[in-house]
């Protein structure tokens, strides 16, 4: 495996040898947490980690939920309130998969907009980027199918309107979507499959959380300045780097526990913060709920999905091109699909020699336009479907694709980035001053 | 350092939007105080026992608390009644059909609150988690830390909240409330001053007798609050004794690779 130059794992007493000739996992183990790692990670590399711990968390909690768990539709609500009331700790065991769920979209989201400011996602680590997009996809159909398993109103109403955008696919989206649902509607088969898939696409997820950090562990973590640590021999490496464990484990940690209080706060104080009352209620195939509102997460692309009314010019042209075949509905499907789409071929997308946003002076204000963007997507998503917030919805929609189709490739063409540091050793120093021993002389 | 990583918290935060907005026509919800609001809050027994006594005399011609097992009235952190006297209050109040038997038999501690359709009203088992009463600040739903959710009060609210107006449509009557959503309910005003005699001569005028059901059905909505509660309060704290020793342990573990900070 190439990478960053390292001392590797040197079987030592004859047992060693004996299982590193037939099977090295010791050495495997060994060089994944002894990685060189850039010395100058910042703290918003902590969320590898959290997500990781989400990812377990979700398979422990959910394992031991299924245990008392029954998917059918006359049974399913009631079997959540056994749990919540007769299994021992069940309680805390729901709400703290349900809680899991929420605290892994904000540690995805803040990882993924990390990617997108210190241009992780650049050559060569275009890999690492599309595998964490396909986890990103996953973990958004996993948590879909999640909520639906209650079988509380917004399950069923949820599960009803999402399922629904299959339908707006031309010609074949009628089939899709009757082969999601298990039938013309949403039932007992719905519920069945999605328990299924519910259970089954964390694992895959699990799998490739594996070849993403194999990814990035072969190419190297990015770090803040963006500059590669110097491969050019193992001491000009060690200059740049700290091995994981301990430096950067310990940090992990820490990060990790200061993020588990106030998600901990937040399961024993407030459980219900981030759910809807609604759901509380049976499902009921007779009685529409009021607002139907997904879970926040997933707010900023509904956003988006609803931004696109048959009013707006852009759908008009491409009814008529197609023919009628896109319409209103599925236009707002290709939207939202394509505003991941575009975030997923941002290395493509960027056209700038420079990977950090920190040393990009223009890249920086359409980032932070980004960020606001996002947040406000997530307000409007949450909205009802009339003005002012259509307007809005349709200008913040417009940006999203602006950022990356328009934004992202000029501006690697118009923009004069200033100068990044030459090593990591060297941003590393100008920040904390020369290491080593006691005198240690400031860089500047 | 440590203002990067409160940076990050912030950030982390800030990305909890507004989870749940209110209906429109929202009706008026007063936010009554309730002894088991913020995170050391705990059910007031006395008062549980006396909502089960008004839900049993009421509420329960017309509602079901199908969710809820008779024997939880025994439970600590709940209305925490003495075993004999709810084996004796499910056999007096409650009969239910036993397949095994193929009749109905008075109830016993096993069994739970029997389901009630009689009238279509709604199961009350969940009714405190199912309604929101509160969206503050500014929609972003953060009161809850301190106020709960308003489920209970939205109850009281909607219980207290009879103007004495009523109107018919299409031959039902409805009865005009300050609480429910569109103002105009269906159920007619359940309670009244002193409908409930105490044993205890506890108040029983129409908001003390509102607020108190309105407690106990909390309790049959989050039976484990307490004990939540508890464990919430335990995990913060380790999680922060943890947080500081890790502090130290890193500040320690780095400090030969960091020199004097310049900036």
């Amino acid at each position: 495996m190439s990478g960053i130059p390292h001392d590797h794992y040197e079987p030592k007493t004859g047992g060693e040898k004996w299982l590193h000739s037939r099977l090295p996992i010791v050495g495997l183990i060994y060089d994944t947490i002894m990685i060189p790692t850039p010395k100058n990670l910042n703290w918003l590399w902590i969320w590898g980690i959290v997500l990781a711990f989400c990812l377990a968390l979700q398979i422990v909690t959910g394992i031991i939920l299924v245990m008392h768990y029954t998917p059918h539709v006359d049974l399913a609500f009631a079997s959540v309130e056994h749990i919540m009331r007769n299994v021992n700790g069940g309680y805390m065991i729901r709400y703290l998969h349900a809680n899991g769920a929420s605290l892994f979209f904000i540690a995805v989201y803040i990882h993924i907009f990390r990617g997108l400011y210190y241009g992780s996602y650049k050559a060569p680590r275009e890999i690492t980027w599309i595998i964490g997009m396909l986890i990103y996809l996953m973990m958004m159909g996993t948590a879909f199918m999640g909520y639906v398993l209650p079988w509380g109103q917004m399950s069923f109403w949820g599960a009803t309107v999402i399922t629904g955008l299959f339908g707006a696919i031309p010609f074949i989206g009628e089939p899709i979507q009757t082969l999601l649902l298990g039938g013309p509607a949403v039932d007992n088969a719905t519920l069945n499959r999605f328990f299924s898939l519910h259970y089954l696409l964390p694992f895959v997820i699990a799998g490739l959380v594996i070849v993403h950090i194999w990814a990035f562990h072969t190419t190297g973590n990015n770090n803040p300045t963006g500059v590669e640590v110097r491969r050019t021999s193992k001491e000009d490496a060690a200059k740049d780097t700290l091995p994981f464990w301990p430096y950067f484990v310990i940090k992990d940690f820490l990060g990790l526990a200061v993020v588990l209080v106030i998600f901990w706060a937040i399961v024993g104080f407030m459980p219900n913060y981030l759910g809807h009352p609604d759901n509380y209620i049976e499902a009921n195939p007779l009685q529409t709920p009021a607002h139907i509102v997904p879970e926040w997460y997933f707010l900023p692309f509904y956003a988006i999905l609803r931004a696109f009314t048959s009013e707006v010019w852009v759908v008009q042209i491409a009814s008529f091109v197609t023919g009628g075949i896109i319409d209103a509905k599925f236009f707002g499907v290709l939207a939202m699909f394509g505003a991941i789409a575009v975030m997923a071929l941002a290395p493509w997308l960027d056209t700038s020699r420079v990977r950090s946003g920190r040393y990009r002076p223009q890249f920086k204000w359409w980032f932070l336009l980004l960020v606001i963007d996002f947040f406000a997507l997530m307000w409007l998503g949450a909205m009802p479907a009339e003005e002012p917030y259509a307007s809005f919805s349709l200008i913040a929609s417009a940006y999203w694709f602006a950022y990356f189709l328009v934004i992202l490739p000029l501006l690697g063409v118009i923009e004069k980035p200033i100068a990044t540091p030459e090593t990591i050793e060297a941003d590393f120093d100008a920040h904390y001053g020369k290491s080593a021993g006691g005198d240690a002389t400031p860089a500047e | 350092m440590l203002k990067k990583l409160a940076t990050g918290a912030a950030f982390a935060l800030a990305l909890v939007p507004a989870a749940s907005f209110a209906a429109g026509g929202a009706g008026h919800v007063e936010d009554y105080d309730f002894s088991f609001e913020g995170p050391f809050g705990t059910y007031d027994t006395n008062q549980l026992q006396r909502g089960l006594q008004i839900y049993t005399e009421v509420c329960a011609a017309c509602h079901g608390l199908k969710q809820v097992p008779i024997r939880t009235l025994s439970d600590e952190g709940g209305p925490n009644l003495p075993a004999d006297q709810v084996r004796a209050y499910a056999a007096d109040n409650f009969s239910v059909y036993d397949p095994e038997l193929d009749e109905d038999r008075p109830a016993i501690p096993t069994d739970h609150f029997p389901e009630n359709n009689n009238a279509g009203a709604p199961d009350l088992s969940l009714m405190a988690k199912a309604r929101a009463g509160f969206h503050g600040p500014y929609g972003l739903g953060l009161n809850q830390m301190f106020k709960g959710m308003g489920g209970a009060e939205y109850i009281a609210s909607l219980l207290a909240g009879y103007t004495g107006e009523t109107k018919e449509e299409a031959g039902t009557t409805f009865y005009e409330n300050t609480a429910f959503p569109g103002g105009w309910i269906s159920m007619a005003p359940p309670l009244s001053d002193e409908q409930v005699e105490f044993i205890d001569g506890a108040p029983n005028d129409l908001e003390s007798l509102s607020k108190d059901v309105s407690a106990f059905l909390m309790w049959t909505a989050e039976p484990k609050m307490m004990a939540r509660k508890q464990a919430g309060f335990v995990g913060v704290l380790f999680l922060t004794v943890l947080s500081v020793l890790l502090y130290l342990t890193n500040k320690r573990l780095w400090a030969p690779h960091k020199g004097k900070k310049t900036s």
